[in-house]
């Protein structure tokens, strides 16, 4: 059996749901080892048993930021065992531990895999290119295979797995000076999250300003929806970073999106093609948005959306 | 202070990318621009260094083309460039880049690198963790802002909940997420100005980095397509079918 580890983020006191997914996807392909990071209680070990893991490496890096520390002790521990394949998610803490991780020891790492096989070469990795409309296969050659899986390419479901064995791993001096987290800010923010909302209503560049983005909160609102955004107007400074749906934002996979003044760049498309029932808002007629649109509205946002609202609120 | 900026030229992101023949390796025209991303990176880079008395020098890998990505980031006010170009680094992953990037960085000497979160074109989004990793220095990651005094850094990192405050020491590495700074238009005086400044070409054997990719693309198929819908012009009434829509789905 293959010798998988995978790579866990407490969030909250709990494993995180994009952790549960790797390893529900890994029961599959061999024998799982949970990587634990953070501060780990019964509860979430139990988690992680239920969802695959048969033992846990538990890191808990305190104040230190973790990715130089825990990569060290992941290299120390994998030259020990050489595990066949390390997942990880594609997410701020598990992008900087697997960097890290693969730089010191020599492998390359594969990105935005929506999809991993282990094969008789070693392993195969699925991912979506050009906005979604072409799927590439990568292989690679050193194990161990680091792989970086995107949110939501696997459903995490419990395997009714017992408790696994515990393994605290020190974290070692690495030496130069390391980076420290000082102070946590949670940002206030009313509704659901966007990564776990039913309904999303998203806002683009087509929106005209900032002060516009209203209306989508407006929208949002009475459907109880999560608000998003494009990449162009989290640049252009109109809404904060945690809203940005797409590539290098959030993956969203609600029932129902509503993308209103939005193209549909590539970059946006690939955060967001595999909700269930997709509506779009747009002047442009040839925008590709309405490629991939259950209902496409050519229109102006600024007509149709105050409508919509009124519609809304009125029922 | 020596602020050291990676940055990157990318085909145009508004014109379609395509995979060559045989390699799948993204086709890299002549004219390339400058990652959109990186302008947040040298923007900040600028300022710090002003604000501590630094210089900023860019340090680019790729075909370079006729370089106007890089001189787009000299016009900005960058001070010299250096670029690392080779037909043996076509195909490079993302350990290769960050292998010839942490010589070049060496090199030069720094106190602070400052890459984006990840390209437009490639978008790995873990060469800057590499290259902290190869140059044995912090990461600060995902900053949404960034504060020196020449001495230590310190940064609000994005989490999935709001930020995190975290400093360390320099010599470092920050990854600047886009909305950092807002990036300057390069003036006309920067335009002519940058065609006056030294831009430095290495090769793979000036370097003596290893540049075997360790992976490759072993095929392309098309994904099944998601089928468009019914695509229909507001008169006035676009809303209701909304509202109808909603009502089918059992939202509303």
């Amino acid at each position: 059996m293959a010798n998988i580890w995978v790579f866990v983020e407490e969030t909250n006191g709990s494993p995180s749901t994009l952790g549960l997914e790797l390893l529900t996807k890994a029961r599959d392909l061999g024998d799982v080892t949970s990587i634990y990071l953070g501060a780990g209680d019964d509860e979430a070990f139990a988690a992680l048993g239920d969802h695959g893991a048969t033992r846990v490496f538990h890191v808990d890096s305190g104040e230190r930021l973790p990715s130089a520390p825990v990569a060290a002790a992941l290299a120390e521990k994998a030259a020990e065992e050489s595990p066949d394949l390390i997942l990880f998610g594609q997410a701020y803490t598990d992008r900087d531990v697997a960097g890290r991780l693969a730089a010191r020891l020599g492998v390359g790492v594969l990105s935005n895999a929506t999809d991993v096989r282990i094969t008789e070469d070693g392993v195969e990795t699925d991912h979506e290119i050009f906005g979604g409309a072409q799927v590439a296969t990568a292989a690679m050659s050193a194990a161990p295979h680091i792989v970086l899986v995107r949110p939501k390419s696997f459903a995490a479901a419990p395997s009714g797995g017992g408790p696994p064995a515990i393994t605290p791993l020190v974290l070692p001096d690495t030496g130069g000076s390391e980076a420290r987290v000082t102070a946590s800010h949670v940002e206030e923010r009313e509704g659901p999250q966007l990564g776990d909302a039913t309904i999303v209503v998203s806002g683009g560049r087509g929106l005209g300003s900032a002060d516009a983005y209203e209306l989508i909160e407006k929208v949002a609102k009475p459907l109880g929806a999560a608000t998003g955004a494009t990449r162009a107007i989290v640049d252009a400074g109109w809404v904060p970073y945690a809203k940005q749906v797409g590539q290098t934002g959030k993956t969203v996979k609600p029932n129902i999106y509503i993308a209103a003044g939005i193209s549909g760049a590539m970059q946006h498309l690939v955060g967001m093609k595999d909700a269930g029932t997709i509506i779009a808002i747009n002047k442009d007629p040839d925008a590709p948005i309405f490629g991939v649109a259950d209902l496409g509205i050519i229109g102006d946002v600024h007509k149709i959306l105050p409508q919509l609202i009124e519609a809304l609120e009125n029922r | 202070m020596k602020v050291v900026v990676c940055v990157k030229q990318i085909p145009d992101p508004a014109t379609p990318y395509r995979l060559e023949e045989g390699t799948n390796w993204l086709v890299r025209p002549s004219e390339q621009v400058l990652d959109d991303t990186d302008r947040y990176g040298v923007e900040m880079g600028l300022q710090l260094a002003q604000a501590n008395e630094g210089s900023v020098t860019l340090v680019s890998m790729g075909p370079a083309g006729n370089a106007q990505g890089i001189r787009q980031a000299l016009a900005m006010g960058a001070d010299k460039a250096v670029l690392v170009e080779d037909d043996g680094l076509r195909g490079s992953d993302a350990l290769t880049t960050a292998r010839v990037l942490a010589e070049v960085v060496k090199r030069e000497g720094f106190d602070l690198v400052i890459a984006g979160t990840e390209s437009t074109d490639g978008y790995a989004g873990v060469v800057p963790q590499m290259l902290a990793e190869l140059l044995n220095a912090p990461a600060l990651t995902y900053a949404t802002s960034v504060e020196t005094d020449g001495s230590a850094v310190t940064i609000h990192r994005q989490t999935l909940e709001g930020y995190d405050v975290v400093s360390a020491d320099l010599p470092a590495l920050v990854a600047v997420t886009a909305g950092v700074v807002e990036p300057r238009y390069p003036t006309f005086k920067g335009i002519m100005d940058a065609k006056k400044k030294p831009v430095d070409s290495l090769s793979l054997s000036d370097l003596g980095v290893d540049s075997s990719a360790g992976q490759e693309v072993v095929s392309i198929t098309e994904a099944p397509e998601r089928s468009a819908g019914r695509k229909i012009e507001d008169e006035g009434q676009a809303f209701a079918e909304i509202i109808s829509l909603l009502e089918q789905r059992k939202v509303i």
